[in-house]
């Protein structure tokens, strides 16, 4: 893009713009967006002249507390991604008598570091640690030496164990470790919020471009379709659902995704039925534009502020989902790390406090990173937010 | 003594300066006009002196005689309340202060009536609200004057209009209703803010006609604020001219419109349409021709019937025109006559019953032979902040119609004709450095408006359709866009099919004339022979109403 435009020579040192300024009472123009080659400083002073989509980031970027909590929310999830590294029962090498092993890649029986057995070596189980710490040995841990799904068979305290240094957030009811839980148990949250919202966005915005597009009957058809589909009951569905099939986040994710584009597509629907009838659509109607790409081109960047706006509610509200789901039993299968889970076992083992209060922290933390960053989008997505 | 006396007001934005010290005073039972182009600041001056500016810090001073004495004819009920004689300062009241003042010794009419009133309540209500709260009538009592109010404004059948809501009355009886309902305290000022821009033509001269007797029987002074100098001819006493939020010049009507000053008033004065076109050639093809052309939607059927059938409304009701090769033709009407509707089906936009044909094509509505004839006839729209996507760059915007006609052009090809279709409308780099990576809000009005032209002349049309072309736009800005599509015309042989309601845009540019009103073809001919001859009664009232504010002009 930068390279696209050639500044006039004469006039690309400031001069002000000649010929006739706008007369609606804005500040003159500065320079075009292909002017910021060499000069990147004046970003604030040229924010006139900025795409809209650098001036929305600008916008966001002055609401201090969502651009932060967006910094903050990133990096929680950059480290969940790599939960592995942060979390584990196996370290990530070892060094035993000269060799080197990578566990957390391939699993070694037990009688490689000396042990007795042939099954895969328990990291945690003294005689191993002892063998490890020999002269020559040595081990590389994760920082929290256990993994979403590890038992520690070692521990001195009964489950549910409370913090402790060895469990820095306790155990729950089975000998788990918590923080361990709570960082895979994030992780599934976040990625399956992020697909139910992916799949709900692409849903909702296809059938709301097609109805508002196309408006008439296949407005109607599609209405009365909606209304109809809109008013099954999801919870029985679910219910009778994981009674059929064997529970599963894709079977979740589908059911869920089935039901919640229906809000969405409203939206869309009725930026469409308005944007449609602009003057610049019918102009690139007047020039034989086809269909697909007016809806491409013209009509959905301008219809996309509802979706930008709803964008982190509707992960705040699939992470709900999923957690209330869970805790009801008809989430994810058993084992697998969650949240909902967490807030189950909490009710049911009331005096292990850590429960049930390290996974409440996680849940509103994560739903204020998502609400105030909602804020903040909120805030980039409206130009009539004028940058004074 | 004046009753108000403006003196360096200033008004700002934050760090926006808009209006940079305006003096200015009214006498009691004086009309002032403020007249100036949109952005001059004339609105929120107005707005600021009664405190309506949210966000603004205003300074200055705006002394009003709250006992200045006008010559109150009649009953006088307002008597009533007399306040010491004072002679406060606007800009300082206590917003409590103020509400007493707003209404009572201020009033003010807007522009959109439709916006302005209450859609829930019907307009007698309303007026009988304000009745209640600034006069302490008892509601039976309110209503009554409301309805005799309503009366004054010439609402014929009082009774059964104060019912209506307003909705449910025209443009102009909303206007009527606002006025009714500001002047229901007999205010001793009334500011006007464009009271007549969103109606028709023939209702315009009815307000102001209306305005200027309500004004001679109660003595109150008007401010009225305009961009529209030939209605200033007409109303106002006085007159100041404000550019880019200063007075630059103020007088008497008669001794600022003789002789003006400023060379900013000399261009507004200048920016009548001048008449700038070849003359007709005989024998030329025609570019674009209808045959018995029925535009009609449908509309809702009330009651269970609705449920299964539907209403159709007729737009545009068996029109037959031609336009030669070359020429304008000129479709002028008031609002709901059919003519954008018209416009759109002759671009085959909409569909229609009968013929539109296309140098001897017809549409194939729908179809892929359709695309040929697209590209030989392009649209210009009225508002150039709507027919701009204002996710587009001007690259992008003037480009589409290159890569929908002309797909095999290499993206250098593109770039260099894009640019050289700008440039024929007037905008080249030098002026704005990045031109074609520049978002339409980067323009002004009449430059965006130019953009638009630049969209549909790139592909090479032989027929522009011109919608309103310059309705939305400030009279000079609209001088220059005529101007530009003169020379267009001369230099590409365009066939102009121009809709508009403004007669003089017709007279300085259509070589074929054709009046619209409900749908119906009223007269059509050439222009001097209908504009000067009118043979049908509506033609001529179009004309009367349209003279009544261009008036002496040439006298």
């Amino acid at each position: 893009m930068l390279g696209l435009t050639d500044p006039p020579k004469s006039g690309s040192a400031g001069l002000p713009p000649g010929g006739t300024p706008p007369v609606d009472g804005h500040s003159p123009i500065h320079g075009g967006p292909g002017l910021g080659v060499g000069a990147p400083a004046v970003a604030v002073v040229s924010a006139v002249s900025a795409s809209p989509t650098r001036r929305a980031w600008l916008r966001f970027k002055r609401n201090r507390l969502g651009f932060y909590s967006l910094l903050v929310f990133c990096t929680l999830v950059l480290l969940s991604l790599a939960a592995e590294l942060v979390s584990n029962d196996k370290p990530l090498l070892v060094v035993y008598q000269g060799k080197a092993y990578w566990p957390m890649v391939q699993d070694y029986p037990e009688t490689v570091f000396g042990g007795d057995f042939a099954t895969p070596t328990d990291y945690l189980d003294p005689f191993i640690r002892d063998k490890l710490a020999e002269p020559g040995n040595w081990a590389l841990f994760a920082p929290n030496r256990y993994g979403p799904k590890t038992l520690n068979y070692f521990a001195r305290m009964p489950n549910p164990a409370p913090p402790s240094a060895d469990n820095w957030l306790g155990t729950d009811d089975r000998g788990r470790d918590l923080l361990a839980q709570l960082i895979y148990g994030f992780r599934v949250s976040v990625l399956f919020a992020l697909a139910l919202t992916c799949t709900g966005v692409v849903l909702g915005v296809l059938s709301g471009a097609i109805q508002g597009f196309f408006g008439g009957k296949t407005d109607l058809a599609f209405q009365r379709f909606m209304e109809i589909w809109g008013s099954m009951p999801e919870l029985y569905l679910l219910i009778i659902f994981s009674a059929v099939f064997a529970p599963s986040v894709a079977l979740l994710l589908i059911l869920l995704s089935l039901f919640g584009w229906m809000g969405l597509s409203d939206y869309v629907r009725a930026e469409f039925l308005r944007n449609r009838q602009m003057d610049y659509v019918r102009s690139a109607r007047a020039l034989g534009v086809s269909n697909w790409k007016i809806i491409i081109r013209h009509v959905l960047p301008n219809s996309l502020t509802p979706v930008v706006t709803f964008l982190p509610f509707r992960m705040s509200g699939a992470i709900l989902a999923l957690t209330s789901l869970d805790f009801l039993g008809l989430g994810v299968p058993p084992g697998t790390p969650s949240l909902g889970e967490l807030l189950s076992q909490g009710k049911n083992n009331i005096d292990a406090w850590w429960i049930s209060l390290s996974t409440f922290a996680v849940l509103v933390l994560t739903l204020l990173l998502l609400t105030f960053m909602s804020d903040a989008l909120r805030d980039a997505v409206d130009p009539r937010k004028a940058e004074q | 003594m004046k009753l108000l006396e403006v003196r360096g007001l200033r008004i700002a934005f934050g760090p926006h300066r808009v209006v940079h010290g305006v003096d200015f005073s009214i006498s009691p039972g004086e009309k002032l006009a403020l007249v100036g182009e949109s952005g001059s600041g004339k609105t929120v001056t107005a707005l600021s002196l009664l405190g309506l500016l949210e966000g603004a810090q205003v300074q200055g001073e705006a002394r009003f005689a709250v006992q200045a004495e006008a010559p109150v004819p009649g009953p006088g009920e307002s008597v009533a309340q007399a306040e010491p004689a004072a002679v406060p300062d606007l800009l300082q009241l206590a917003p409590r202060q103020l509400r007493a003042v707003r209404g009572q010794d201020i009033a003010m009419i807007f522009q959109e009536p439709m916006t302005a009133l209450n859609p829930l309540f019907t307009v007698g209500e309303q007026v009988a609200e304000v009745l209640q709260l600034k006069m302490g009538m008892p509601a039976r009592d309110a209503w009554q004057k409301a309805v005799a109010l309503i009366a004054d404004t010439g609402i014929q059948e009082p009774e059964r209009r104060a019912r209506a809501y307003p909705h449910q009355l025209s443009g102009g009886q909303r206007q009527r209703a606002m006025i009714a309902m500001a002047l229901a305290c007999n205010p001793k000022l009334l500011i006007a803010d464009e009271p007549t821009t969103a109606l028709d033509v023939t209702v315009r001269q009815q307000i102001l006609d209306l305005l200027d007797s309500l004004q001679k029987r109660m003595g109150m002074a008007v401010l009225l604020i305009t961009h529209d100098l030939n209605m200033v001819r007409r109303f106002a006493d006085r007159v100041a001219v404000m550019e880019r939020g200063y007075i630059v010049e103020q007088g008497s009507v008669e001794s600022l419109f003789a002789a003006p000053q400023h060379a900013y008033t000399q261009r507004l004065l200048a920016s009548a349409p001048k008449r700038q076109v070849l003359a007709a050639q005989e024998g030329a093809a025609v570019a674009l021709q209808a045959q018995a052309l029925q535009v009609s939607y449908p509309s809702p059927k009330p009651g269970l019937a609705g449920w299964f059938s539907k209403n159709r409304f007729v737009a545009v009701q068996g029109a037959d025109l031609q336009l030669p090769a070359g020429q304008t033709l000129g479709i002028v009407g008031e609002s709901g006559s059919g003519k954008s509707s018209l416009a759109l089906a002759m671009l085959g936009l909409l569909s229609f019953e009968g013929e539109v044909q296309v140098f001897g094509q017809p549409w194939r509505q729908g179809s892929v032979a359709d695309l040929q004839k697209r590209r030989q006839v392009q649209v210009v729209f009225q508002d150039p902040f709507s027919s701009l996507s204002p996710r587009m760059t001007v690259e992008e915007i003037v480009g589409e119609g290159l890569g929908v006609h002309f797909p095999e052009l290499p993206a250098e090809q593109v770039r260099s004709r894009v640019l050289a279709t700008l440039a024929e409308v007037g905008l080249d780099e030098a002026q704005f450095a990045g031109l074609l990576q520049r978002y339409p809000h980067q323009f002004s009005g009449g430059q965006r408006q130019r953009i638009a032209i630049a969209r549909a002349l790139v592909v090479q049309p032989r027929v522009l359709v011109l919608d309103e072309p310059t309705s939305a736009l400030d009279v000079t800005m609209a001088q220059q866009v005529l101007q530009l599509l003169q020379r267009m015309q001369a230099e590409r042989g365009l066939a102009y099919l121009l809709i508009t309601h403004d007669v003089a845009v017709i007279r300085a540019m259509a070589h074929q004339v054709l009046v619209m009103k409900d749908g119906q073809v009223v007269e059509q001919g050439p222009v001097h022979s209908v504009l000067d001859a009118p043979t049908q009664a509506y033609t001529r009232t179009l004309l009367a109403a349209s003279e009544y504010f261009l008036g002496n002009q040439g006298t």
